[in-house]
């Protein structure tokens, strides 16, 4: 009997704890993201950054709400041949490709697939880098020393022929990318939150956190996260464009979804139908999209890295 | 300086590394819809001639068995035959691997060179106007999939203007005698140039920024206000004082990079029609020529893991305050 009041009035105060502790984690989080959002703001290029981003966004939410044609939907001249290879004009702003597609439709409904994957496969590469970085770093000995061998293990894969061969196995797919990202990509985050995790466990207020007898869930969640979130944020932020212009590589050589628009797959199109060396108002748009989402999401990263680390702010 | 015991350690890591690669692409490419016959299927073929190349190939013996001798084999730097060419799989991989270095090394030399020199000037013109509009530029640049800029380049100068091949290593009627004939020709050296220049673009950008930074944060040590009050130039500042010290964290990244850029080699080869390494492995994938596509993986990762172990020891043969395996 006594066992039992024991054990059930243990869970109730470990839970009210836990409570407590995640308000005050939401608590500071909000806080010093409104300080960190007024620094972020007095770098230009940072917002010029998300600005990009943000537009891009916008573009992939309310795409297929706007575009004028299917991004397999032929477009036929007054004659009835097809509107092949047609340089910009009214009606088709960016010309036509050689099938008689319109070339804007695509390159609007390509942004949802970068955004896709440049979204999932930093959020993926955020997670497991800091998941991975916080545990190995915290418990350290044996688990830290399994984790890092097989850290230095992965990073013997070349990223793009890895891709290619599970793409072989398992057929073309925007999954094949995400799943290549999930596994390749988390390995220098979890390499550096490791290393910032294992000064941060030396400092006094993690060994009286564990004195006051706190889990080391407890430990890692509450007391040593908050301090990572600056650097796994940064390192997501440079994962967008490496995911973007992966599934873009992947796509380019041919191992993409053809059925799905992307800018990998028109720039494949351009490529393989050796259209690209005449039609410019084909190839220019997607790389252009490419490179300023890539651009603009490293803009990001890098002003948030220097709001985190004032050692980096202009004087 | 250099620990023996971690050198050691680190190698065997590194021959560790590549053998579970190698099994991990050998149980992968096992699973491939058709299985490895698809290379063969040509309708034609009689049951008996399938059943003589399977058995040629030990392909009917247990998966164990094959991975054994494959493995085994592998050691002693067989890769077996190239389904598709009829030939050994390693001396083609070694042609390729050639290939694929002349492009790249000539690139990186290039690009190492030139981003160093401007890495340090951006670093000197550190809060002015031009500063930041060579920031914005090199960004820029740096994010542009380089793929697509091959393709603008191949757009501007092989399509439009004219000047040079749009593909391929050189003309297909040229033929030499030797090896080293065959890449100092100026036919090949005219094939080299836009996409050495695609590369360079690229890879420019890493020693650029990264030698900015360093720059950045050299200029600030008080030896370099002592050159300055001695009335030296501000060129033999930067080049002579600063850019000295700056330099070492480059030398090291250089060796990373190669590592990382090796399976990216593959785009830029598919784009100008180069015969490389990567653009054979993407071949033989489609082609379902599994050893061609193990062996020229199983390299491609050799190059990745060897690099790593080169740039840890770089680092320490480097810095000596950095004393690796010692904690």
């Amino acid at each position: 009997m006594s066992e039992e009041t024991d054990t059930s009035g243990r869970t109730v105060t470990e839970s009210r704890g836990t409570k407590q502790g995640w308000r005050r984690f939401f608590q500071n989080l909000k806080r010093s993201s409104r300080e960190q959002a007024e620094l972020f703001v007095q770098s230009r290029l940072a917002v010029a950054g998300l600005l990009i981003v943000l537009f891009y966004f916008m573009l992939a939410v309310i795409s297929p709400y706007i575009v004028p044609y299917g991004p397999s939907e032929r477009i036929y001249m007054a004659d009835g041949t097809w509107a092949s290879l047609q340089p910009p004009m009214a009606g088709h702003p960016l010309g036509t490709t050689d099938a008689g597609y319109d070339v804007l439709s695509q390159l609007l409904l390509g942004s949802r697939i970068a955004m896709f994957v440049g979204l999932l496969g930093a959020f993926m590469v955020a997670v497991i880098g800091t998941t991975v970085g916080i545990v190995a770093g915290y418990y350290g000995g044996w688990i830290d020393e399994v984790v890092m061998r097989v850290v230095d293990i992965l990073y013997g894969l070349p990223f793009i022929p890895f891709v290619v061969v599970i793409a072989t196995v398992f057929g073309a797919s925007v999954w094949n990318i995400i799943f290549g990202v999930a596994l390749l990509y988390w390995l220098s985050t979890a390499r550096v939150i490791r290393s910032e995790v294992l000064s941060v466990r030396e400092r006094p207020y993690i060994e009286a956190a564990e004195a006051a007898g706190a889990s080391d869930f407890r430990i890692m969640a509450v007391h040593i996260l908050p301090n990572v979130i600056p650097l796994s944020a940064l390192y997501a932020a440079i994962a967008v464009g490496y995911s973007i212009v992966a599934q873009a590589s992947i796509a380019f050589l041919g191992f993409g979804d053809p059925n799905v628009p992307s800018w990998g797959v028109m720039l494949q199109r351009a490529f393989v139908t050796q259209s690209f060396g005449e039609a410019w108002w084909w190839t220019l748009p997607p790389g252009l999209s490419i490179t300023l989402v890539v651009m603009g999401a490293y803009l990001v990263g890098r002003g948030y890295e220097e709001v985190a680390n004032p050692q980096l702010q202009e004087k | 300086m250099v620990n023996k015991r971690y050198v050691a350690r680190r190698f065997a890591l590194m021959l560790a590394s590549l053998f579970i690669v190698i099994t991990i692409l050998f149980f992968l490419f096992r699973q491939v819809p058709g299985g490895p016959m698809s290379a063969f299927t040509n309708p034609r073929m009689s049951q008996a001639a399938r059943q003589a190349v399977i058995e040629q190939y030990g392909l009917n013996d247990p998966l164990w068995r094959q991975y054994i001798r494959y493995m085994v084999n592998v050691a002693q730097l067989d890769f077996g035959q190239s389904f598709y060419y009829g030939s050994s799989v390693s001396a083609l991989i070694t042609d390729r691997f050639l290939n694929t270095m002349s492009l790249m090394l000539t690139a990186f030399t290039i690009s190492y060179t030139v981003g160093t020199y401007l890495g340090a000037q951006l670093g000197w013109l550190r809060g002015t106007a031009k500063e930041r509009v060579g920031m914005v530029v090199v960004l820029f640049v740096r994010s542009m999939p380089v793929f697509w800029t091959g393709m603008v380049i191949l757009y501007v100068f092989g399509f439009q203007l004219d000047v040079f091949p749009i593909g391929g290593m050189r003309e297909s009627t040229a033929s030499y005698d030797t090896t080293t004939a065959k890449f100092l020709s100026t036919d090949f050296l005219y094939h080299l140039v836009l996409p050495v220049f695609t590369l360079s673009t690229y890879y420019t950008g890493l020693p650029l920024l990264l030698m900015r930074n360093n720059i950045l944060e050299v200029l600030s040590e008080s030896y370099i206000d002592t050159a300055r009050a001695k009335g030296l130039t501000n060129r033999r500042v930067l080049f002579v004082h600063a850019a000295r010290t700056a330099i070492l964290p480059v030398v090291t990244a250089f060796a990373i990079a190669i590592g990382f850029a090796v399976g990216g080699q593959v785009l830029i080869e598919q784009v100008f029609s180069w015969p490389g390494l990567g653009r054979e492995m993407v071949q033989a994938s489609l082609r379902s020529d599994y050893p061609v596509a193990q062996g020229a993986f199983a390299l491609l990762s050799a190059i990745v893991i060897t690099m790593n172990f080169v740039a840890d020891l770089a680092y320490t043969y480097l810095d000596p305050r950095v004393r690796l395996g010692e904690s």
